[in-house]
């Protein structure tokens, strides 16, 4: 069993910026990563699926979210923070020490005066019939993973928001042409990707379109809408599709422990405190209005600070 | 990267698959894609802890267009299993390293 007087759990730019600071502070924090995966949580988080980040201050020429990632790791790291590749399988938060059981454990492996919980939040699926049989098929939620193999081709993204609109603009560099379904007339994107999407002659726009089922037996050959204003239903034939409808928080290991939103995000405050003493959470997981990379690192950087502040009020 | 790790081409992909006297378990990649970055370190694992087993290979699918299409492959990471020359397995997206493992072991 190690001991740790901080244990983050999660290493998006929330948890590699709170691992920063704690090992700053000399608290020795150890940062689970999680597990590779390309649909879920993974570590470096959602900015891995992801390619030029613009918005990051410090970039003027952008930078892309693996090399970002890979940066707050090594900083972390520098500075001592103890990075493990595995996943927290289960928590149990009623009694101080907090304990944890990683992947494969059996009895809990680390046991930790607080812990920062930094797990983000995951793609929401369309669940409509064909979307699990042609996953990875011309099905994606990586449009920076996937979209290469769609050169000249005919593809969909279904949403309305930046990450819809980005990952759009993104396949237009491979794509004929891209077709936005999106179930609203109109986007909830920032101005400037709008700007940039309705610009752009290859993407066009769905309105008012709402996925009912995904047709193709081996590959994708077309997406079925729903008119959500006529109800109508009809196709528009593509061979892939890039889902960008939203996130869930990632609650698995705090659920039915720490108070949530009706929501299901983590409820915090003040600052990054939970209704837990002694436990913190920051970025997406307890974010689901501003969700960039730079809150989420600012909302890390403030649960080590918090978290810091208040060991020392226990010592 | 690890010795015991070769780089096929569209080039040198039949001759190799063809002629190993083992499984090799290739993995289709490339730069722009975070995940196959996640996953590259387990195989350099793999590629040592598992060569009584089998071997591992990379493909890079932006330089190696013809054989990436000749296996449908969509997606990316991608590990397919060649045992005998002929696919056996398929393993999509990225993946813990017990979990690949049990994937690749499962047909060989």
């Amino acid at each position: 069993m190690t001991h740790t007087q901080v244990l983050i759990i999660g290493s998006g730019p929330a948890g590699l910026t709170a691992a920063i600071y704690a090992a700053r502070a000399q608290l020795a924090p150890i940062v689970i990563e999680g597990e590779p995966s390309s649909t879920t949580d993974q570590p470096g988080g959602q900015l891995m699926l992801t390619t030029d980040i613009e918005n990051f201050p410090g970039f003027p020429e952008g930078i892309t979210g693996p090399e970002l990632m890979g940066n707050m790791r090594a900083q972390a790291e520098r500075f001592g923070a103890d990075l493990r590749v595995t996943k927290v399988q289960k928590l149990d938060l009623s009694r101080r020490p907090f304990t944890a059981w990683l992947t494969d454990d059996i009895e809990p492996s680390i046991t930790a005066d607080s812990v920062i919980v930094a797990t983000g939040a995951r793609s929401l699926m369309l669940n409509v019939p064909g979307e699990e049989r042609l996953f990875s098929k011309g099905i994606s939620v990586c449009a920076t993973c996937d979209g290469f193999f769609f050169r000249g081709q005919d593809i969909a993204v279904v949403g309305g928001g930046d990450s819809a609109l980005e990952e759009a603009t993104f396949l237009t560099r491979f794509a004929n042409t891209v077709t936005l379904i999106h179930r609203r007339d109109s986007l909830r994107a920032s101005k400037i990707m709008q700007e940039r999407a309705l610009a752009n002659p290859k993407i066009q726009f769905a309105w008012n379109s709402q996925v009912k089922e995904v047709h193709g037996e081996e590959k994708v050959s077309g997406v079925e809408v729903v008119d959500t204003v006529t109800g109508e239903t009809r196709m528009i034939d593509v061979t892939g599709v890039f889902i960008a409808i939203g996130h869930v928080p990632n609650t698995t290991v705090v659920d039915g422990q720490v108070d949530l939103h009706e929501n299901n995000y983590v409820a915090t405050g003040p600052g990054t405190y939970t209704s837990i003493e002694g436990v913190f959470a920051a970025g997406d997981i307890q974010d689901h209005h501003y969700r960039q990379a730079i809150t989420s690192a600012g909302s890390g950087c403030m649960a080590a600070i918090d978290a810091e502040r208040w060991l020392e009020s226990q010592s | 990267m690890s010795d015991q790790i070769q780089n096929l081409t569209d080039a040198t992909f039949d001759e190799v698959i063809g002629s190993a006297d083992k499984p090799v378990v290739v993995d289709f990649w490339a730069d722009w894609c975070g995940p196959c970055k996640q996953i590259a370190p387990i195989l350099e694992e793999f590629a040592t802890e598992q060569s009584e087993r089998f071997t591992i290979a990379k493909l890079d699918v932006d330089a190696n267009v013809a054989i990436a299409t000749k296996y449908a492959v969509m997606s990316i990471p991608t590990l397919l299993i060649f045992k005998d020359g002929q696919v056996v397995g398929r393993l999509v997206g990225a993946k813990p390293k017990g979990a690949m493992l049990s994937e690749i072991t499962a047909v060989l």
